[in-house]
């Protein structure tokens, strides 16, 4: 044993020693030490100098409040207060100010989403009373606490049995220790960290019993290492048998030093004396303690080099102590009460900020609820579980017996905002360096709010977030601005998280690979082991391209845009969206919802529609088949499956509930395959064995139920997004790699989403969200002729507004840079020829599509430039920073205008 | 063609680890079925399926083989063995007459996990928002919600409990693989001492 630690008492394990090194030392502590707890065994008091003013500052408390006891553990920045010691723990002391590691976290962290009927959040005696009364009723109950160990501040308390029958019993309710309710959000919402898992937790009813947190006080050197808040010196020394200082005197605003004097008396260390603030403190504690209590007083300021050697009290008093123990009264943990939109209120009696009303279903006891005495709280806790379990459908709300427990006192408090002295040295937060000097050099600018005096001050930015140091300040402000008492002031607002979270919690288990998920069709597996290059589309993963050996992404997009131009090609088309639209109102549907007709489509047809937003904008588009009277097929874009699905469910369930017609979502029950080219009739043919593929038998935006050659059910219809002749073969999401891998013997060159998009810009055809951005009507793309002029649509009435008539809108365009060779880079902006290339430049549009063609020989572009079409033939410069590129403006159709290929 | 050509999305898995098994259940036939739940085509549609639909939201009826859940007010999903779409389609269409609604193949498009055993609640608790304590969630009840970031539709079949975890088949890789993972952690937190458990050591 140490000189520091206690003969007897406390709830270590003095059998098992524990091993730790704190800033390169080796030291022992005991099972159940915090390393706090265990650094003052070793008679190590004072930590890493602070931030900004270097100055000496030691241990203040023994919890998450702490400020100054700040280590660095495996890259986290953790108070030393809260660490449990553990074998091998190696810990650098920092000042507040932590440093991001740049190894990965490799420690697995968990998510749990849990419901209950009663959610208690503190273990200390209100919280263990409120969970039995809530748990015996056999409610869902669930008690968090912060600690290591249940019961609060039982655990520091002398003489008290600690033991809790039931809560082991209840088979519904749950006790998770070393968890602390971080953040609080509507309905009762509560979300508890605790070490490597982040409780996500909803609740019928909450009872907080988080606790107190005791202030310190303000006067000149307050920060001083020896300088130790009351109640963390009364837990040091009777929960962990650590003796902080032995010679302690006490400096107090309200009763609760005085069971602290007699605790440390009983354990042997000397009380010089206590400095009680009160004129007239309870006789009966003043003759309880037996040690000088000087009345009316207050502490003005310390001495010492790295550690206090004595405290005045005035200019004429000066007491030696190597301990000083301060009580500037309790702060009840209104934190969680606050996030959960609770008002507080300032309460005179106890100088504090307590819970007020608040919205949500939850209760507060204990000292939470400024409740100091032990039966009180036991009571309130007892009550509020029976109630909560009562309200939640669970128990005649009738509260359990409670054991006989010691009388206590509180009496009124009678703070000290301010006392003599240099203001430069009498610390508010200590982890900021803010002064009772700053706060009036911030009032004196002329602040009033205390959320401006916070930001301008820092004070309660730090880690702590102002649990010690934030209603001081609020004192010191009310004293400075004349305000009659800091509820004129009132308090920051409280924000999550209550203790610093880490980004690995809350990330859980989403990361690297389950970051977010990959979508992957039927055919996956067959992309992969054919090199394909993917891209990412949404969550999709699409082959962009199947390079072979020694080919570079522009030479094996060239030799696919060629195989498919010239001779066989397959594309995996099955990302895009699929809807099944029913009923015998679905052809008045889908007239009402695209921009074209589709009432009169024959069955047995497909038809290219599109789609426009209320404000005529251009929404989505695809192929529409109508497979029966009162039974059609839509296709989406890839990105828009949902959002159309969505789209129509409104407009028939808001706008047109009397059409008789309903939705179903088919993209994943199929899969298709895009077989593209000259040669694709002849490959199919015996693939195909049911069906005439002459382009008489089987015209063009048509298509047919057949059975593949193996047996398959499929739907082939004759579309095309290149120009070319080409089959879609739809089958079941389930047939699709063997129908892919039937289609791929006959020679068929795969082919990714670059060839597919060159191919179809070689023809003019847009892609929405690539060459549309929200603001392109389909008249600006050129495409008068899919707006019907004899029916409704949405989108219809915006096309006769003037802003869509406008002359200079901007227009779809193609682009031929005057070197074949020249690639407009996408995005680029245009400007018109002639003009001098020096800012302010009048933009004209920019390129949206810009490929390399194999079929033209030359690279082109799209492009959406302000009264475009009137542009053609003029040239266009697209100023690149260090160089210029010079383009013609053309129409936006480059490859076999006259549509003579598609028959082929 | 000899070979069988229809490959499930996820070949048939059918893993074990402790507490739990999760496994495909390949080629379920799935029929979706939209109608008005008060018109005449839900009787017929109940006496061709020989029980009537569910109507409690999140419901399922079980009749034989077939299951019927609950989806919307005006929406079902009829999940039954390899082969039965069909039958069900025409059976539905018959039932559904004239009267405005639809009925669609679906059994491609989302794959049946099954997730069983006595740890199966708390591996979905990891990544499923909703309440699947026995007192809210039991046998015959299902719910459309998010596990981890995939949109599943959850059906509890039984007391085991079992599960289907209904998802996208683009999705069940992703879903699997994350499944696994939560299925590899060892339950954590749940002491009821008073002394705290170490879920890291």
């Amino acid at each position: 044993m140490t000189a520091h630690r206690l003969p007897n008492g406390g709830r270590v394990d003095r059998a098992a020693p524990v091993r730790f090194t704190y800033d390169g030392k080796r030291y022992t502590g005991l099972r159940g030490d915090t390393l706090a707890s265990a650094l003052i065994a070793n008679g190590v008091l004072e930590v890493a100098p602070s931030s900004y003013r270097g100055r000496p500052r030691g241990i203040v408390t023994a919890g998450v409040d702490e400020p100054n006891a700040l280590v660095l553990v495996d890259g986290s920045l953790l108070p030393a207060t809260t660490l449990e010691l553990h074998d091998g723990l190696s810990a650098t002391g920092r000042s507040g100010v932590g440093r991001l590691t740049d190894s990965t976290d490799s420690v697995r962290h968990d998510k749990r989403y849990v419901h209950c009927d009663v959610l208690v959040v503190g273990g200390g005696p209100a919280g263990l009373a409120a969970a039995q009364a809530a748990g015996r009723t056999g409610a869902r109950t669930i008690l968090a606490d912060e600690r290591t160990e249940l019961g609060g501040t039982l655990l520091a308390t002398k003489g008290f049995d600690l033991s809790w029958p039931g809560l082991a019993e209840f088979p519904e309710t749950r006790v998770l220790s070393r968890t602390t309710a971080v953040g609080y959000y509507d309905q009762n919402y509560v979300v508890l960290a605790q070490r490597n898992t982040l409780w996500h937790v909803r609740a019928k009813r909450v009872v907080l019993a988080t606790g107190a947190h005791e202030r310190p006080l303000v006067f000149a050197d307050n920060d001083r290492p020896g300088v130790m808040l009351a109640s963390a010196v009364r837990e040091y020394v009777n929960r962990y048998a650590v003796a902080p200082g032995q010679n302690v005197v006490l400096a107090t605003t309200n009763d609760s030093a005085y069971q602290v004097a007699l605790d440390l008396i009983a354990a042997g260390i000397t009380v010089s004396a206590i400095v009680d603030s009160r004129p007239e403190p309870p006789a009966a504690l003043v003759n309880q303690v037996g040690v000088e209590v000087i009345t009316g007083s207050a502490v003005t300021g310390t001495e010492g080099r790295h550690r206090v050697s004595a405290v005045h009290i005035g200019p004429d008093r000066s007491i030696p102590c190597d301990l000083l123990a301060v009580s500037g009264g309790w702060n009840p943990a209104v934190h969680m009460f606050s996030q959960a939109q609770g008002r507080v209120r300032y309460e005179e009696r106890i100088a504090a900020f307590v819970p007020d009303t608040c919205p949500q279903d939850l209760e507060v006891v204990g000292a939470a609820n400024a409740t100091y005495e032990l039966a009180a709280c036991l009571a309130e806790g007892a009550a509020a579980g029976a109630r909560a379990a009562h309200l939640a459908g669970f128990g005649g709300g009738t509260a359990p017996e409670l054991p006989p427990v010691p009388a206590e006192s509180d009496s009124a408090h009678r703070p000290v905002w301010m006392v003599e002295g240099d203001e430069t040295l009498q610390f508010i937060d200590l982890q900021r360096d803010s002064t009772v000097a700053d706060i009036r050099r911030a009032t004196g600018a002329g602040l009033r709010s205390v959320e401006h005096v916070k930001r301008y001050t820092t004070v309660g930015t730090g880690l702590d977030q102002g649990r010690t140091g934030g209603v001081p300040a609020i004192g010191v402000i009310a004293e400075l601005l004349g305000a009659s008492s800091p509820g004129e002031v009132g308090t920051t607002t409280y924000r999550p998280p209550y203790t610093p979270v880490s980004f690995a919690l809350l990330a859980g288990r989403d990361r690297g690979e389950l970051h977010d998920p990959i979508r992957r069709t039927a055919m996956h597996s067959w992309h992969v082991a054919h090199g394909a290059v993917f891209e990412d589309v949404g969550q999709w993963k699409r082959p962009h391209h199947y390079p072979r050996a020694g080919e570079d992404a522009q030479a094996a997009v060239l030799r696919e845009c060629t195989a498919a131009r010239t001779g066989l090609a397959m594309m995996d088309a099955s990302t895009l969206g699929k809807i099944e639209v029913q009923g015998p109102d679905a052809g008045e549907f889908l007239n009402r919802m695209y921009t074209n007709a589709f009432a009169k489509l024959a069955i047995g047809s497909c038809r290219y529609g599109m789609l426009c937003r209320a404000d005529g904008m251009v929404f989505d588009d695809g192929v529409v088949l109508r497979l029966a009277e009162d039974r059609y097929l839509t296709t989406t874009t890839t990105g828009n499956a949902a959002a159309v699905l969505d789209w129509f469910e409104e407009w028939q369930q808001t706008e047109w509930p009397e059409l008789r017609v309903r939705f179903t979502s088919v993209t994943e029950q199929w899969a298709t395959i895009a077989v593209v080219g000259p040669g694709s009739r002849a490959a199919l043919t015996p693939l195909l064995p049911d069906l005439d593929l002459s382009a008489a038998a089987f015209g063009f935006m048509t298509f047919r139920d057949t059975v593949l050659c193996n047996g398959v059910p499929a739907r082939v219809a004759r579309v095309s997004f290149s120009g070319e002749l080409a089959f879609e073969i739809n089958v079941a999401t389930w047939h699709g790699l063997s129908t892919w891998e039937l289609v791929a013997n006959t020679g068929a060159t795969p082919y990714g989403t670059e060839t597919m998009h060159v191919l179809r810009a070689e023809k003019g055809f847009v892609i929405v969200g690539q060459d549309t951005d929200g603001t392109v009507t389909p008249q600006d793309l050129g495409m008068d002729w899919i707006v019907s002029k004899r029916k409704d649509f949405v989108g219809r009435r915006s096309f006769s507004r003037p802003d869509t008539a406008r002359p200079d809108r901007r227009q779809l365009v193609g682009l031929l840079p005057v070197d074949p060779d020249d690639l407009l880079p996408e995005g680029a902006q245009l400007v018109a020829g002639g003009v001098p290339l020096t800012p302010p430049v009048p933009m004209l549009g920019h390129v949206t599509s810009s490929y390399r063609s194999a079929a033209l020989g030359r690279t082109f572009a799209l492009a959406l430039v302000a009264g475009g079409r009137d542009l053609i033939g003029r040239e266009l410069l697209a100023p690149l920073g260090n160089r210029v590129i010079t383009a013609t403006v053309t129409e936006p159709i480059f490859y076999d205008p006259e549509g003579t290929r598609r028959d082929g | 063609m000899t070979v069988e050509p229809r490959r499930s999305p996820l070949d048939g898995l059918d893993v074990h680890r402790e507490g739990v098994r999760l496994r495909e259940l390949p080629f379920p036939s799935q029929v979706d079925l939209r109608l008005d739940p008060v018109g005449t085509a839900a009787n017929r549609v109940a006496q061709s399926l020989g029980t009537p639909l569910p109507v409690v939201p999140n419901t399922v009826v079980v009749s034989g083989d077939r299951h019927t859940l609950w989806l919307g007010p005006d929406e079902w999903l009829v999940v039954g063995p390899d082969g039965d779409a069909p039958v069900v389609v025409r059976a539905l269409r018959e039932a559904l007459g004239t009267e405005p609604g639809s009925v669609v193949d679906v059994s491609a498009n989302r794959v049946v996990l099954e997730l069983s055993g006595a740890r199966a609640r708390d591996v979905l608790e990891q990544g499923c928002s909703i309440d699947l304590h026995p007192r809210a969630f039991g046998p015959e009840r299902c719910a459309q919600t998010l596990l981890a970031r995939a949109n599943v539709l959850l059906y509890q079949v039984n007391e085991m409990p079992t599960y289907w975890v209904m998802v996208r088949p683009s999705f069940a890789e992703y879903l699997v693989s994350w499944l696994l993972d939560a299925a590899r952690c060892p339950r954590v937190g749940a002491d009821r001492s008073g002394r705290g458990t170490d879920p890291s050591s």
